[in-house]
């Protein structure tokens, strides 16, 4: 008989990097911004181009982050997402039209009143549209992902063609409400209003959402529904009315993503939905399906580092984004925050 | 004989074959049939079309894996032609070296994305080939110093396939001149091409595809690679989406973003292969005539009932031939939930 193997606990720490491997997407943000300091030579610039590619980022992960939601809870693939994003831009912008004089006064507590109008307008909107959607289009496909990919796409074609039958085939330009016109200058850079309180409301929108599934009851259905659907529905909750709940919710949100984006572009037209959709799918693969941290992370990165290289090398701004896709999916095939499954 | 030539895999359905070989005897005898500039164009585009939708059907109705890509191969076999015309010698060397290299292209590239979204998860497929394709689509319009941008590319291809060289007189009434030559490279060139995917579908790695996508799972136990497989049918599908598109670049002359690489393509071909049904080769050959047909003439038909419900508020919008696109989405939404087996479903069900 041989002796049994000697058991010695290692005292010694894992090495650095081991530990900071659980924390690496998390750190990728920063990182991108690091490198961004390095390659760009003025710091002004860079802090310009470090807010607009937050803004960007923020008003992003407010578009996809409904998606990513659907996905992990009902395993529903929404191409007709993009739909909402079109749809709440023009409802707000045509309230903001509506609300000329809020807006055109230089008052902010009245400029601000016209964009929480229009918001709100947006926001029920596309809510309902979402609700709609998800009785009509997609709840006689579920489990059927090949179907759910065909019949979401025919959705999104028929709403973005009635866009184009109620507010005509132009584009539509919009100013910013008085008091968000223009730029603030901070240690050399200027920073434009608009841009800032995007990135604010982004990150509210960020904490209240985190909030909202980590604290509350209602957060801790959804997430336990995304790990294990049956699971929840054995212990009495009806998943399909929170799914509902969430695909309305996710509606909204892409919604008032388009006003804000709208906003920021300051045009819309009917396709802005679909063209925002690319942008989407990158961040939503990158974070990982289903995962709204993820989706959060991915949404900062592909902002950020769009706007770098649009600054260093304007040809290859079209590309970074799939360059980044391909180096997140080699590193992590799932993406970079998998959502664990139990099935 | 036809039997072999069709791979084994009839129609099975009278009225499917009597539909099947009247639409073969139309496009064959296009130009003497159906004399004129307008018609024989609409015959040449349903040949290419057809094409298109088999190899489409290849990856989202046997397989059961959904790209988005698939214009980007056809505008990469169509600039292909259109590169090689604008900068070698004028002549056939021309026509195939863009032709195969527009196909090696393609390939690679399915194979690329495949290798990068397949391995995962098989909806990742779509979501990536969407982005890449748009990717692509914008960088091509961008890129004006090679690609003409936005305008595309006009070049000249060899004299022997333009209306300029005539050989003999007349036949039946038709000038027998390079034009119809031209025509009966796109027939021949999709018919062969047609009878091949028919060949694959139906050959042993067929099979393999149709089993993955009835059960993925199960297909992997028995023992296939289940990735392999769907890599291989990618690949095949975007090399002979690229050969329809050298076709089509042979048959325009021309070749641009918005004829080739536009979403709006994409859209026509999900439409045609749902409507005609997926998962059989002969949806692809009904689909796309009853589309492309109705493309052209159904147009037409809704500016006159635009124009006879002028007095009613917003249903004259509706019904104008700009919003063709949105009938389309309904009756593909339509199709999908009613209609899953699509035209040839319904016929074979009936017999």
């Amino acid at each position: 008989m041989s002796a049994a193997p000697k058991h010695v606990p290692t005292m010694a720490q894992a090495g650095l990097l081991d530990r900071l491997a659980p924390w690496m997407p998390v750190l990728l943000v920063p990182i991108i911004m690091l490198v961004g300091l390095a390659a760009i030579p003025s710091t002004s610039s860079w802090l310009t181009l470090t807010v607009s590619g937050l803004a960007m980022g923020m008003m992003i992960f407010i578009m996809a982050s409904g998606m990513t939601l659907v996905f992990g809870l009902m395993d529903v693939i929404n191409f007709g997402h993009g739909v909402f994003i079109s749809v709440g831009a023009f409802v707000g912008v045509s309230v903001l039209l509506a609300l000329g004089q809020m807006t055109a006064a230089p008052s902010l507590v009245l400029n601000l009143l016209a964009m929480l109008l229009a918001v709100i307008a947006a926001t029920i909107a596309t809510g309902a549209l979402g609700w709609a959607f998800e009785r009509v289009i997609v709840k006689p496909v579920y489990g059927a992902h090949l179907k759910q990919i065909l019949v979401t796409m025919g959705g999104l074609i028929v709403v973005e063609q009635l866009i184009v039958v109620l507010w005509g085939p132009e584009e539509i330009y919009i100013t910013r409400p008085e008091a968000l016109k223009g730029a603030v200058t901070f240690a050399g850079a200027a920073l434009e209003k608009y841009r800032l309180v995007a990135v604010g409301m982004g990150l509210a929108l960020f904490l209240a959402m985190r909030y909202v599934l980590r604290s509350t009851k209602i957060g801790l259905i959804v997430r336990a529904g995304v790990e294990n659907g049956e699971m929840v529905e054995a212990l009495g909750y009806r998943l399909r009315l929170v799914f509902v709940g969430v695909f309305v919710a996710g509606s909204a949100l892409a919604g008032l993503g388009g006003v804000m984006w709208g906003l920021y572009q300051e045009v819309i037209t009917a396709h802005m939905g679909q063209q925002m959709m690319i942008m989407i799918f990158i961040v939503v693969i990158i974070g990982g399906l289903g995962s709204v941290e993820g989706c959060f992370i991915g949404a900062l990165m592909v902002g950020l580092l769009q706007n770098y290289i649009a600054f260093l090398e304007p040809k290859a701004a079209l590309i970074s984004n799939i360059g980044l896709m391909v180096a997140i999916l080699m590193w992590r095939p799932q993406g970079m925050i998998p959502v664990v499954k139990a099935k | 004989m036809l039997v072999k030539l069709l791979s084994g895999d009839l129609p099975r359905s009278k009225l499917l074959t009597a539909i099947l070989v009247a639409i073969l005897i139309c496009l064959a005898f296009a130009p003497f049939l159906f004399p004129g500039i307008r018609s024989v164009d609409t015959a040449a585009r349903i040949c290419i079309f057809i094409l298109l939708v088999a190899s489409y059907d290849l990856v989202l109705g046997y397989t059961g894996i959904v790209s988005f890509a698939h214009t980007m191969f056809f505008g990469i076999g169509a600039y292909g032609v259109a590169l090689a015309c604008s900068h070698m010698e004028r002549g056939f060397g021309a026509l195939i070296v863009g032709t195969l290299s527009g196909a090696v292209v393609a390939a690679l590239a399915a194979f690329l994305i495949g290798l990068f979204s397949l391995r995962v998860r098989a909806i990742f497929f779509a979501m990536i080939t969407l982005a890449v394709a748009s990717a692509v689509a914008v960088l091509v319009s961008q890129l004006s110093g090679l690609t003409g941008g936005e305008d595309g590319l006009n070049y000249k291809i060899p004299r022997e396939l333009t209306p300029a060289f005539k050989f003999g007189g007349e036949l039946l009434g038709v000038k027998l001149n390079g034009k119809l030559l031209n025509y009966y490279v796109v027939f021949f060139g999709a018919l062969m091409l047609f009878l091949l995917l028919l060949r694959i579908v139906n050959s042993p790695f067929g099979r393999v595809l149709q089993a993955i996508r009835e059960n993925d799972f199960r297909a992997e136990a028995v023992g296939y690679r289940v990735i392999a497989y769907r890599t291989g049918a990618a690949c095949i599908s975007a090399a002979i989406a690229a050969l329809a598109g050298s076709l089509y670049a042979i048959w325009l002359r021309y070749v641009g973003p918005d004829t080739v690489l536009s979403f709006e393509i994409m859209v026509d071909i999900l439409l045609m292969v749902v409507i005609g049904g997926m998962g059989t080769m002969y949806g692809a050959v009904i689909g796309a005539t009853l589309f492309v047909v109705a493309q052209n003439y159904l147009q037409e038909l809704m500016q006159v009932a635009s124009g006879a419900v002028e007095s009613v508020p917003l249903l004259p919008d509706l019904l104008s031939p700009d919003r063709w696109l949105m009938w389309l989405g309904i009756l593909f939404i339509l199709s999908v939930y009613f209609f899953p087996t699509g035209i040839v479903g319904r016929l074979r069900q009936d017999d």
